[in-house]
């Protein structure tokens, strides 16, 4: 399985150098680093090669890391149901930067798109129709970025005296709980509450106290 | 105006042009659901219509979004199993076996043959049950009363093997990482035996009530053909790609878990309609029954755990109540969980409505750094718009039916 793998990512290399930027095969998955400004065409590449033939999208996902310079990755999955293979595309995204949108290639992309653009604000150039799509009319952010909190900002109830469904600010009455189980005794990066002795960078002093 | 507002034309006031005398005539917008039965949960359609044939139809998903992704990302491993269960409610296990072999596949866990056996049975409890509800509602769709009846009186039975189980009839969280959470006792696996016997003559009536039923026909037979083209381009999955002739099938084409010792046949239609679809499902409960026919004979020779013991899956009942070391671990694992080591990973399985697959991108902590749910009713009802445009209005609902939507996997 991974021989026929190896073998794949090779001919990827060979035949379209300018447009793969590494692979590697890891689980018995092939991943293949692309070039932004290459998408369209590799992805079009992929479809039509006959040694590839990945003509279905399985998946179109972002994944956000906001401590990188390119800050997302987006990643695409195909598969051919006539070579029996799969494959995973991955391209490295800053925040600003716009994404081909490869509806040209594949129709079926067009809700993955929608979808990332709503999750994660990334625009893609050439998307017909680049509305929201899962998250509720007119709400604002974007709510798989890491910055984003888990409980949103607005919650919505009906309001009896007004007769209608009314937007408010998010009100907890208990703090949303973010447990952290990471072990204490395996080098925790930060201050327990009301550990006064600890020092300001979070690993407590080994000197000996005044 | 909202966001999506599609009400760009102008309206018909019955006003007529004053230099060509002729009547202002406009296409109608009408919204299908989010409440209609036909719906399948909470799908809004907008549609235009040119008098009854569909001109355009713009599916508005999203109204049962609860940020699943979101909130496994704050989440254990373990404590995201069960938001499993909630994506396609109507086959639970075979989603969390996707997430299952995800994690064993990063953690390279190997799972013991007889939880393996218990999945294979449960994933095709699951296939029949989802395709019970779908053969059914959809000739509800189109008109027809007694089939739902009857194809829910199984599926309770069905439920029932469920509960006996895991103690839930539905929300089963039974499928864990490393195996599933109890063993069967011999009785139930006695008992699923004697209902694969007994079952075939309901499916018979079934198929006498509709196969050849000319309304049934009339309403199925050539309506929403799909083209192996179209599978290409729209990424359909599942029942869609094989009732257009092609022999998809991921328990064949990419055997996981042991299907690969199972003996089934893959059905498939012919012309790509509704009606070929609907044998195709019919043919697949059959060869369900079949395969839980040889998992339950294997079942009662072949004894052993159910789980993978190590790290990941907690001690015995036995060994945590008289040692120190397992009275840790199960505080550990139930406390912060298994850590799985860092890389990605792509697990799909042939769930009974397509493909559902589980990205997982795991950093080494014990929570997931990002999973991306692939529900196939999402690319198909994508389609929606290619597929429905051309057809009548009533065609709808056999299309909406046909495509097998659940939306607690598509809107996640």
């Amino acid at each position: 399985m991974s021989d026929a793998l190896n073998e794949l990512g090779q001919h990827l290399e060979q035949k379209r150098h300018d447009c793969v930027l590494g692979w590697a095969v890891a689980h018995g998955e092939l991943t293949v680093t692309v070039a932004l400004s290459q998408i369209v065409g590799f992805v079009d590449f992929l479809r039509v090669d006959p040694a590839c033939r990945f003509s279905s999208i399985v998946d179109i996902t972002a994944v956000d890391h906001p401590q990188r310079p390119k800050r997302f990755e987006v990643v695409y999955h195909f598969l051919s149901m006539y070579q029996n293979q799969r494959i995973r595309l991955k391209v490295d995204v800053r925040e600003e930067d716009m994404v081909p949108s490869i509806i040209t290639v594949h129709p079926s992309a067009n809700w993955f798109e929608r979808e990332i653009f709503d999750m994660f604000g990334i625009l893609f150039s050439g998307h017909p129709d680049l509305r929201r799509l899962l998250t509720d009319y007119g709400f604002r952010g974007h709510p798989l970025r890491k910055d984003f909190p888990t409980t949103g900002y607005t919650e919505v109830r009906y309001d009896e005296v007004q007769k209608r469904v009314v937007y408010e600010p998010v009100s907890l009455v208990q703090e949303y709980r973010q447990f952290d189980f990471m072990s204490p005794w395996e080098g925790a990066e930060y201050i327990l509450p009301g550990d006064d002795k600890a020092a300001p960078d979070g690993h407590v002093s080994k000197g000996p106290a005044k | 105006m909202m966001d999506g507002d599609i009400r760009i034309n102008s309206y018909d006031d019955g006003s007529v042009d004053a230099r060509t005398g002729e009547q202002k005539i406009r296409n109608f917008n009408i919204n299908f659901g989010p409440q209609h039965p036909a719906a399948h949960g909470v799908l809004r359609l907008v549609l235009e219509l040119d008098g009854e044939i569909v001109e355009r139809c713009d599916p508005h998903i999203g109204l049962l979004h609860r940020g699943t992704e979101k909130l496994m990302e704050s989440r254990t491993y373990l404590q995201n199993l069960p938001y499993f269960d909630r994506l396609d409610y109507v086959a639970p296990m075979n989603q969390e076996h996707a997430w299952c072999l995800a994690i064993e596949r990063l953690t390279k866990t190997v799972v013991p043959r007889r939880a393996q056996l218990i999945r294979v049975l449960y994933s095709e409890i699951g296939r029949i049950l989802s395709h019970l509800l779908n053969v059914t509602t959809q000739a509800m769709d189109v008109g027809a009363l007694t089939p739902p009846l009857w194809g829910f009186e199984e599926r309770e039975k069905l439920m029932v093997f469920y509960e006996r189980a895991c103690g839930a009839r539905l929300h089963a969280a039974y499928f864990r990482p490393g195996g599933v959470h109890q063993d069967l006792p011999d009785q139930l696996v006695e008992d699923i035996d004697s209902w694969c016997v007994a079952f075939p003559k309901v499916l018979d009536d079934i198929d006498g009530l509709l196969t050849e039923n000319r309304i049934f026909k009339q309403r199925n037979a050539d309506i929403g053909i799909v083209t192996e083209q179209d599978i290409q381009d729209w990424g359909f999955s599942g029942v869609m790609v094989r009732g257009s002739g092609l022999a998809w099938d991921l328990r064949r084409a990419q055997p996981y878990e042991c299907y690969d010792e199972f003996e089934f046949q893959i059905p498939v239609g012919k012309n790509g309609d509704c009606y070929d679809r609907y044998l195709v499902r019919m043919e697949e409960m059959r060869q369900s029954i079949h395969i839980m026919r040889q998992a339950c004979e294997k079942l009662r020779h072949e004894r052993g755990d159910v789980m993978a013991r190590g790290k990941m899956t907690p001690p015995t009942r036995h060994a945590m109540k008289t040692d120190m070391e397992s009275l840790i671990h199960h505080f550990k694992l139930y406390t912060e969980g298994f850590h799985v080591p860092e890389g990605e990973v792509y697990a799909a399985v042939e769930a009974p409505k397509g493909e559902f697959g589980v990205y997982l991108v795991a950093d080494g902590t014990n929570k997931p750094y990002r999973a991306k749910l692939r529900a196939p009713g999402y690319l198909h009802l994508q389609a929606m718009d290619y597929i429905a445009s051309g057809h009548q209005l009533a065609d709808v609902a056999a299309i909406i039916g046909t495509m097998d939507v659940v939306f607690g996997e598509i809107d996640r």
